[in-house]
């Protein structure tokens, strides 16, 4: 087994671990393929520390005299620190710690390893199946059809097999608008609003170039999901000048002629680097220590996180008030549309469905419109923020979205279902996990590794009753209402549990 | 005065960009400015609360009035008719500014009280109680009756304590040497570690004077102390400040002068900078479509978060003195009535769970800030005066102890509400304890005859301001509150400076909903003995089965308690219309909850729109 080579030194004793809020204890550290494991191996109160290897963002090493030091930063913004006597056990654990925080092949994570202590009682990765979905959508309205052509994931890499799309469009059209559309994502169903049968759809910037090329099938579908006389809003989420410098690469945007209906709207919301920028500059501002008023909020400032949190949940609403104020259909795309695009899909239903702000609702938003819709969590969560290395695709795109959504329930207390523990481990899940659901970056990979086979559901675990009362809210009263956060920054406040909780360094 | 009536008077949205408005009727009273719109929602607002009135220039659709308020509620009125504008401008002008205290609300305010019950209601806190509730006078502490008749020192309350070795010519001799007479005098006293926080105000040492009599004075405190040998003095000012002071006379204790005492400054800001660091706070707040950078930099650039975080700090540093190190603590700053109440008050809550309770909350309010001589009049603009005296010197202890609260959520029997309407009525001159400047002029005012106390009215709505996660046995008897005070716990008080800009709450209220599920919670267990009682008496004769019964039924409440408190989603547990928290003291009317409810599914966000308004024009 591979593993074992790796581990030069697989158990230190004496070992002093310090961990923010709690007092230093000492005890046994172990590793193994997966696990960093520290017991205090007291008799009266014996205490374990399991860390995943892959919940690792970056490790430091610094010696005084023969005691070594190794401080751990994890990607769920967690830092510990440990003290191991002797020089050469310190660096051969450090070393140790760095290959396997590493491993670069995705069949050699723990979920391919993890098996279950616990009866599955309900699978989840069959609990959400698009059919299902789409049965409780036909009982609504008959215009709208499940596609099955893109079974084998050649049409749109990204999707996955199924998808909803309008039923007067055949998968010949599709596939036409496919060719339109950036990496194939042409226009899908993302959600049917009851209340007045407006639709929100989700697609990706159409690729009409610099000579503004046009796809009459690329019109056909839009057009013909709104009714004679009625208007939609395409919500760009890129700024207009970025839509227009698009065009350069051969992207684009829809232009008002061909598509007479419909109006667009750019609401501008940032991508990767800068998102990721942005929590690298949050959490350094978090674990200052200087206990400088001023300085804390001009680093709190500069980090720039709540103004994307502002945006992003604006964003939002923009779409949610288009389509139940206005009586309006939307269609949602930017670049690629599995970004941003989802951040504005996903929280226009939380606003706007009451549905959404159940426990099982909300997993099967995140089913829908996070892991289906092909947002790809393992680039984007294969760094946090303490990782040294160059960064390539990361971006904390899902956390701002928990964050977003965390707004809202702490404005809503009594409208959720769940608590904040809850968007917590999914934040913690996303980016290490003993489960295999946020592996690979879309269906197609996951189909790939095979992991509804291989893996277990991060769903089939929560939703276990004793699992489940402890991401239940106990103030939550059914409310049938949409919801309107406040955007105001005055509204807005730090994400405590989620982010400063884990923070404040021990040094 | 005659009732002044206007008529199609808009009330604007004060965030709205897009001019969403309310229509109705403006109504000018004697005592309040009255709003009533289409839905017959009323808006009060009382003449006293007003702190500045502004006409801007004429629109298309009328002419624009702004009025501030001391309790941060800003309106926006368009009056039709110029004329009316300039009517409503002049009187609240007028009504706002008071000459004379008698012409105060206070002194008009009847709330149908008799004479027995107005007297008992100025009864309610006794100050004598609570020094002996903190164990003085004792074998070192004494009553002293040299400002028996506010002979010494005019701003110092009649009954003050002083260590026993203090005999009268060291008061005396003490008191010539610091500014405004106020000699160091007990404000607390551990009873646990014998130590005590005393205050005055600074020494006038100017350069190189120096008072036998107060360095005896010191020594006489240190010695009060059995348990340390020596003391700290605590200059709440910054030492530039301070240094500044010596030039005029005044200035600072010098160590060499004064045997066993460690001197230390702690930097609290004086009156005029907190009073434009609130002005700048207010400015960002009440921007338009503000952005969130524009918002944290303005935070920073008011200073304000800063320095609520410094009066924390100095109030930690204090406490630690005596918790830690069994040390008497001397605080002044220069008068010994701005930043020493506010540090003296907030040490005193840190070591001592009473003023943690609402009784206990009001004694520490009446010891350290009016019985001291806080110039309440003078700091909240009671009477038309100097602007350079005002300062939101309470308003930031009220904000400290907020912080507190957030902090330690189980440690305080009083919630937000509570501070909110102390908050309210600091300014709103309706009850009598907060007007003037000192006792003395207090009784010249002869209030306790003439106006009322506004305890008894609190605590006969203690309800209303009771926190629903308060746990006496969180913090028994003398428990040290520890707060952190790293910058990130420090966050902008919205509900106080946006109290009456409902679109940025929280639309549900957690605590609320807590509040009825116990009170419920204590309804059902009264129905439970109630029907056991039955039971009883039905099945007293023979009825065994019956029995049985009874007794499986008899401990339902316990179990019911222990259980999270899920709901049972085919009875609605809450009662919409109960759901309410009124801040707004005197108007009932005020539902917020079924507001809520209209708002959820009929207003728009203002701000969303806004944007949204922005967003269309690129289409």
């Amino acid at each position: 087994m591979e593993f074992a080579e790796l581990i030069k030194t697989p158990r230190a004793d004496n070992v002093v671990l310090h961990r923010p809020f709690e007092p230093a204890v000492e005890g046994t550290l172990c590793l193994t393929g997966h696990h960093l494991i520290f017991s205090s191996r007291r008799q009266d109160n014996a205490e374990e520390l399991w860390l995943l290897h892959s919940n690792i963002d970056s490790i430091e090493k610094r010696f005084v005299g023969s005691l070594g030091t190794i401080v751990i930063k994890c990607k769920d913004l967690r830092i510990i620190q440990l003290d191991i006597p002797g020089m050469e056990e310190c660096l051969n654990i450090a070393s140790s710690i760095e290959a396997l925080s590493t491993l670069d092949s995705v069949t050699l994570m723990y979920p391919f390893f993890y098996r279950p202590m616990f009866e599955i009682v309900e699978d989840g990765w069959s609990a959400f199946l698009p059919e299902k979905e789409f049965e409780f959508l036909n009982a609504l309205t008959d215009e709208w059809r499940l596609t099955y052509i893109n079974k084998d994931f050649s049409i749109c890499p990204s999707y996955p097999p199924v998808v909803t799309v309008p039923k007067s469009i055949d998968d010949e059209t599709l596939q036409k608008v496919a060719v339109f559309r950036h990496g194939g994502r042409f226009p899908v169903l993302s959600y049917y609003h009851k209340k007045n049968g407006m639709v929100m759809m989700r697609t990706s910037q159409p690729l009409t170039g610099t000579n503004g090329k046009r796809c009459k099938d690329d019109e056909k579908l839009i057009n013909s999901t709104l009714g004679p006389g009625r208007r939609g809003y395409i919500i760009d989420t890129r700024s207009l000048s970025a839509a227009q410098q698009a065009r350069a690469k051969g992207g684009g945007f829809e232009v008002e002629v061909y598509y007479p209906q419909w109006r667009r709207i750019h609401k501008s919301v940032e991508r990767f680097n800068i998102l990721q920028e942005s929590l690298i500059k949050l959490v350094e501002a978090c674990n200052d220590q200087s206990h400088n008023m001023d300085r804390w909020l001009s680093k709190l400032e500069a980090s720039n996180w709540l103004t994307h949190v502002k945006e992003i949940l604006t964003a939002g609403c923009l779409a949610a008030q288009c389509i139940d104020r206005e009586d309006a259909s939307v269609l949602v795309h930017g670049t690629e549309g599995t970004d941003s695009t989802l951040q504005i899909t996903s929280l226009a239903q939380i606003i706007l469905d009451p549905d959404c702000r159940t426990i099982r609702g909300f997993e099967s938003l995140i089913v829908r419109e996070w892991l289906q819709a092909g947002h790809p969590f393992q680039q984007r969560c294969a760094q946090s923020a303490y990782s040294n290395s160059k960064q390539k695709w990361e971006a904390p795109v899902f956390l701002l979205f928990l964050d977003c959504v965390w707004q809202m329930l702490h404005q809503f207390p009594c409208s959720f279902e769940f608590n904040e523990h809850f968007l917590v481990t999914l934040f913690e899940h996303a980016y290490a996990s003993q489960f295999g659901t946020f592996l690979g970056n879309n269906e197609n990979e996951r189909s790939k590794l095979k992991l509804p086979q291989k893996t277990m559901s991060l769903w089939s675990w929560v939703n276990q009753p004793e699992e489940l009362k402890n991401f239940k809210n106990p103030l939550f009263e059914a409310n049938s209402l949409v919801i309107w956060p406040s955007v105001a920054p005055q509204s807005l406040q730090l994400w405590e549990g989620g982010l400063l909780s884990k923070l404040m360094t021990i040094l | 005065m005659s009732l002044k009536q206007v008529e199609h008077v808009k009330l604007l949205d004060r965030f709205s960009t897009s001019n969403k408005s309310l229509t109705g009727t403006l109504y000018l009273t004697a005592t309040h400015l009255l709003f009533i719109d289409a839905n017959q929602r009323e808006t009060w607002i009382l003449h006293h609360h007003i702190a500045a009135v502004e006409k801007l220039p004429l629109t298309t659709s009328g002419c624009p009035l702004v009025i501030q308020c001391k309790n941060f509620r800003v309106v926006h009125f368009v009056v039709p008719r110029e004329r009316d504008c300039h009517d409503i401008y002049n009187s609240l002008l007028q009504l706002s500014r008071t000459a004379k205290y008698e012409e105060l609300y206070a002194f008009s305010y009847n709330p149908k009280q008799n004479e027995s019950e107005q007297a008992k209601g100025w009864q309610l806190i006794d100050l004598a109680e609570e020094y002996k509730r903190m164990g003085v006078p004792n074998d070192y502490w004494q009553l002293s009756d040299a400002n028996r008749d506010y002979k010494i020192c005019e701003t110092y309350p009649r009954e003050l304590y002083v260590p026993r070795t203090a005999s009268k010519p060291i008061i005396v001799g003490s008191s010539k040497f610091r500014s405004k007479g106020r000699f160091p005098v007990l404000s607390y006293y551990h009873k646990d570690k014998k130590a005590a926080i005393c205050r005055c105000s600074q020494p006038l040492s100017g350069f190189s004077a120096r008072c036998l009599e107060d360095e005896h004075m010191l020594q006489a405190i240190s010695k009060a102390n059995p348990s340390n040998r020596y003391m700290y003095v605590m200059d709440t000012r910054p030492k530039l400040n301070a240094m500044a002071n010596r030039a005029a006379g005044k200035g600072y204790e010098n160590e060499d002068n004064y045997s066993n005492i460690r001197f230390q400054f702690v930097g609290i800001e004086n009156i005029h900078v907190m009073r434009s660091s609130l002005q700048k706070l207010l400015e960002v707040s009440g921007t338009k479509g503000l952005s969130v950078n524009d918002f944290l930099s303005g935070l920073e650039n008011s200073g304000w978060l800063r320095h609520i975080k410094a009066v924390l700090d100095a109030a930690v540093f204090l406490v630690k003195a005596i918790a830690v190190e069994s040390a008497s603590v001397l605080v002044h700053c220069s008068d010994g009535w701005d930043r020493t109440s506010q540090v003296c008050s907030l040490g005193a809550l840190l070591l001592d769970s009473y003023y943690r309770t609402i009784k206990g909350f009001m004694v520490l309010i009446e010891k350290d800030w009016i019985s001291f001589g806080h110039k309440f009049s003078d700091r909240c603009c009671q009477l038309d005066g100097d602007p350079k005296e005002i300062s939101p010197v309470f308003t930031q202890f009220l904000e400290s102890v907020w912080n507190l609260t957030e902090q330690f959520p189980q440690a305080f029997e009083y919630n937000e509400a509570f501070l909110l309407q102390i908050h309210e009525h600091v300014h709103s001159c309706q009850f009598g304890n907060f007007l003037g400047n000192c006792q003395k002029e207090r009784e010249e005012l002869k209030l306790k005859e003439k106006t009322y106390s506004l305890w008894p009215f609190l605590l006969d709505e203690q309800k209303k301001y009771q926190n629903p996660l308060y746990n006496p046995s969180f913090s028994p008897n003398l428990t040290l509150l520890e707060p952190n005070t790293v910058s990130f716990n420090f966050k902008f008080w919205r509900n106080m400076y946006h109290q009456f800009d409902r679109s940025m709450h929280p639309r549900q209220s957690v605590y609320d909903l807590i509040m009825d599920m116990s009170e419920q919670n204590k309804q059902l267990e009264e129905d439970i003995k109630q029907l056991e009682a039955k039971i009883k008496r039905k099945s007293g004769q023979s009825d065994v089965v019956l029995l049985k019964e009874h007794q499986q039924s008899a401990h339902p409440a316990p179990v019911m308690l222990k259980t999270p408190p899920c709901f049972k989603k085919d009875q609605p547990l809450i009662p919409l219309n109960d759901a309410v928290r009124t801040i707004e003291g005197s108007n009932t009317a005020d539902n917020r909850y079924s507001e809520f409810m209209e708002e959820l599914s009929k207003a728009e966000p203002a701000i969303v729109s806004l944007e949204y308004g922005v967003a269309r024009m690129t289409c």
